[in-house]
């Protein structure tokens, strides 16, 4: 293992330094093969990799560092009922069979560690800066908000890691994305990824990790910088990565698997030395001005395509790009919407408040405090769902349930639930949804269903208007309008 | 995974830009736990328009994709590439690929070309013109013809990657050459580094 030695190197980024200390082996022509401190598996894309080994005769080579779940298929309602879905049942028995055959720790359903994988990674202090994660799951990136190298990988890839706890990897090139300045009233973490996203494009990041630095991220909670890593997939990037600061350590010390002690001390000193050194070169570079950014709604079917709130839905003939024009025709066609429609004017039926991007503890906070003595729009369907059975416990705690269920939110328990569909909790063809999640792709909700990205303060506040909204729009009492 | 040599066939156009993973498979395919049989659900939601290209009798038998930029962006779901592989498509010939996408092919044995943006648009347009149009991809030669369209250029397409689709080796295999490197790596790593039972 590569160890500091501050003279005589290169200034490095936080990405290098981490890649640097996890090869394993390298040469001329070939690949890094990188050392994975972590891997977390869920039940969709790992049977086959399990099939894979028993096909090979291969076994885990190193179960203490596979951690799994079951999130995507999961029930929010009804846990102690069978499976609706007989293949989303033999999918979950087949993961608890794998963990059981191979001896792969697992947070089962029902659980009170199970939930989203992105979510409860960090939770349980798995995720450490510095580390390298992997999931069969493009959201790992979320975990690089604490400083880890963090990747979704596909099928082949997972079974590769299973049997030899490496992966074969081409080192990605540098991007940073630097955003300075206070953020706004009603401006979150959800907005300043989506508006950086509308501005490099869905590919903007392809073949980069991108490190998110400046004064605005130093001041985002954990939460938020996870919510702006969870979707730099989003922009193509590999991962998105933040430096470790007292935030993260602050964060961090107690959870069940952080250092104690001695270690603590140890694994401190070790990440005190990640950060980008000064003077080190990125590949490109972005600069994001946060004073200026207002609440953001998706409009299309891909996540480069939104406005702010105040704004309108876009003229496709008015788009230069002829591929990109050709694509916000189709996007509006298949979302029912105008070209020049206010986005406040858009009425809406369901609002989603869940997914690895938004549904965690804090999410769930400033969502509540919006609704708080409010109700839903008549006719709207909404809810939550907590990112881990962990989150819905400590919601609960705090009576966040009460004010949401008040409201007329339905209050479920913990999965991906309406982020992709996957298991009941579906739009209907045709269904406009204020979303917190991650993707508005053509029928990911569910066949037919139209997607809006949204942070979990808009999604509140348009649950409560039944149109797009902001806290504020909700929040302003009669004699401020007059 | 079988030896990716040479590939000829006809292809089939589809013009569009950032096709996501979503549409190549929708996740209601994502819960068998099988590697085959993904084929049926290939682009299943644009195939409910009896106009979508796959649907044109004029296209079948077609092995080869083109497509627009930033194909394959979104999830990391493999089963995209288990879809366009089971339905019969051998390459996706593309300006541009999403990472995990790009990867998850040369795992399974897709071949994905990147090509300059005014290649594709010419073998778009030939292809879309004339479906008797015959592309042939060499992984040796990292070249792609399709005379027909006046189409002659060539790949990227790394040493190591083109060395294993040629062989059709595995990879997991390859890593485990480096077992001693593995177990000397895995006896330095701090002892506060988290594992699941502690």
């Amino acid at each position: 293992m590569e160890r500091l030695s501050s003279q005589h190197m290169r200034p490095q980024t936080l990405a290098d330094k981490v890649w640097k200390r996890h090869v394993v082996h390298s040469a001329a022509g070939e690949p890094d093969l990188l050392y994975i401190d972590l891997h977390l598996v869920h039940e969709v894309t790992s049977p086959q990799a399990f099939d894979g080994l028993r096909l090979a005769g291969r076994r885990v080579r190193r179960p203490d560092l596979t951690v799994a779940t079951m999130d995507h298929n999961t029930p929010t309602i009804g846990l102690d009922l069978p499976l609706a879905d007989p293949v989303s049942a033999k999918q979950i028995e087949t993961l608890a069979a794998n963990c059981d055959e191979f001896g792969v720790t697992l947070y089962p359903m029902g659980h009170a560690n199970q939930g989203i994988v992105h979510v409860i990674g960090p939770e349980q202090g798995l995720t450490q800066p510095g580390m390298t994660i992997v999931c069969g799951d493009s959201h790992t990136s979320t975990h690089g908000a604490f400083g880890a190298l963090a990747f979704g990988i596909g099928t082949s890839e997972v079974e590769h890691v299973l049997a030899t706890q490496t992966l074969p990897q081409r080192r990605a090139a540098n991007m940073a994305v630097t955003i300075d300045g206070e953020l706004p009233a009603g401006v979150t973490a959800k907005d300043v990824i989506l508006a950086l996203i509308g501005r490099i494009g869905t590919g903007g990041g392809v073949g980069h990790v991108i490190e998110y630095r400046g004064s605005t991220i130093r001041s985002l909670s954990m939460e938020g910088r996870m919510t702006i890593c969870n979707m730099s997939i989003e922009a193509g990037a590999r991962a998105g990565m933040v430096a470790p600061d007292e935030t993260t350590y602050a964060w961090l010390e107690g959870r069940p698997h952080a250092p104690k002690g001695a270690e603590w001390e140890a694994a401190l000193e070790h990440w005190r030395s990640l950060a980008t050194d000064a003077g080190a070169t990125f590949d490109q570079e972005v600069v994001v001005d946060a004073t200026t950014l207002r609440p953001h709604v998706s409009w299309g079917t891909n996540p480069s395509q939104v406005v702010p709130i105040d704004g309108a839905v876009p003229d496709p003939d008015a788009l230069s790009d002829r591929g990109q024009a050709e694509s916000a025709r189709r996007a509006l066609t298949y979302m029912g919407l105008r070209a020049g429609t206010p986005m406040r004017e858009i009425p809406v039926d369901t609002v989603f408040i869940g997914s690895c991007t938004n549904s965690r503890i804090e999410d769930l906070r400033a969502a509540a405090a919006v609704v708080d003595g409010r109700h839903i729009s008549s006719g709207m369907r909404a809810m939550v769902v907590p990112g881990s059975m962990r989150v819905k416990a400590d919601a609960e705690a705090e009576g966040l349930d009460r004010i949401f269920t008040a409201a007329g939110f339905e209050w479920r328990a913990a999965g991906c639930s309406m982020c992709l569909g996957m298991n009941p909790d579906q739009l209907s063809p045709g269904e406009r949804c204020a979303s917190t999640s991650n993707r508005n792709f053509e029928g990911r909700q569910g066949r037919g269903g139209r997607t809006h990205l949204v942070s979990p303060a808009v999604a509140a506040a348009t649950a409560v208007a039944g149109r797009f909204a902001t806290p504020e729009d909700v929040t302003r009492q009669p004699e401020d309008i007059a | 995974m079988e030896p990716v040599r040479q590939i000829a066939g006809t292809a089939v156009p589809l013009r569009r830009s950032d096709v996501d993973t979503d549409q190549i498979i929708p996740s209601e395919w994502l819960k068998r736990v099988e590697r085959t049989g993904f084929g049926a659900g290939l682009f299943a939601e644009w195939r409910s328009d009896p106009d979508f290209v796959l649907n044109q009798p004029r296209y079948a038998g077609a092995s080869v994709l083109v497509t627009g930029p930033n194909f394959g962006t979104g999830s990391s779901r493999e089963h995209a590439v288990w879809a366009l592989q089971d339905y019969g498509f051998r390459a996706v010939v593309s300006p541009s690929f999403a990472d995990i996408f790009r990867t998850n092919c040369t795992k399974a044995g897709v071949l994905p070309v990147q090509v300059d943006a005014d290649v594709g648009e010419a073998l778009l347009a030939a292809v879309e013109a004339d479906p008797a149009v015959v592309v042939t991809i060499d992984v040796e030669g990292r070249t792609i013809l399709a005379a027909a369209a006046g189409v002659s250029a060539t790949f990227p397409l790394d040493d190591f990657t083109q060395w294993r689709l040629l062989e059709g080796l595995d990879d997991i295999g390859l890593s485990l050459r480096n077992e001693d490197k593995i177990v000397t790596y895995e006896a330095a790593r701090p002892a506060w580094m988290p594992s699941a039972g502690s």
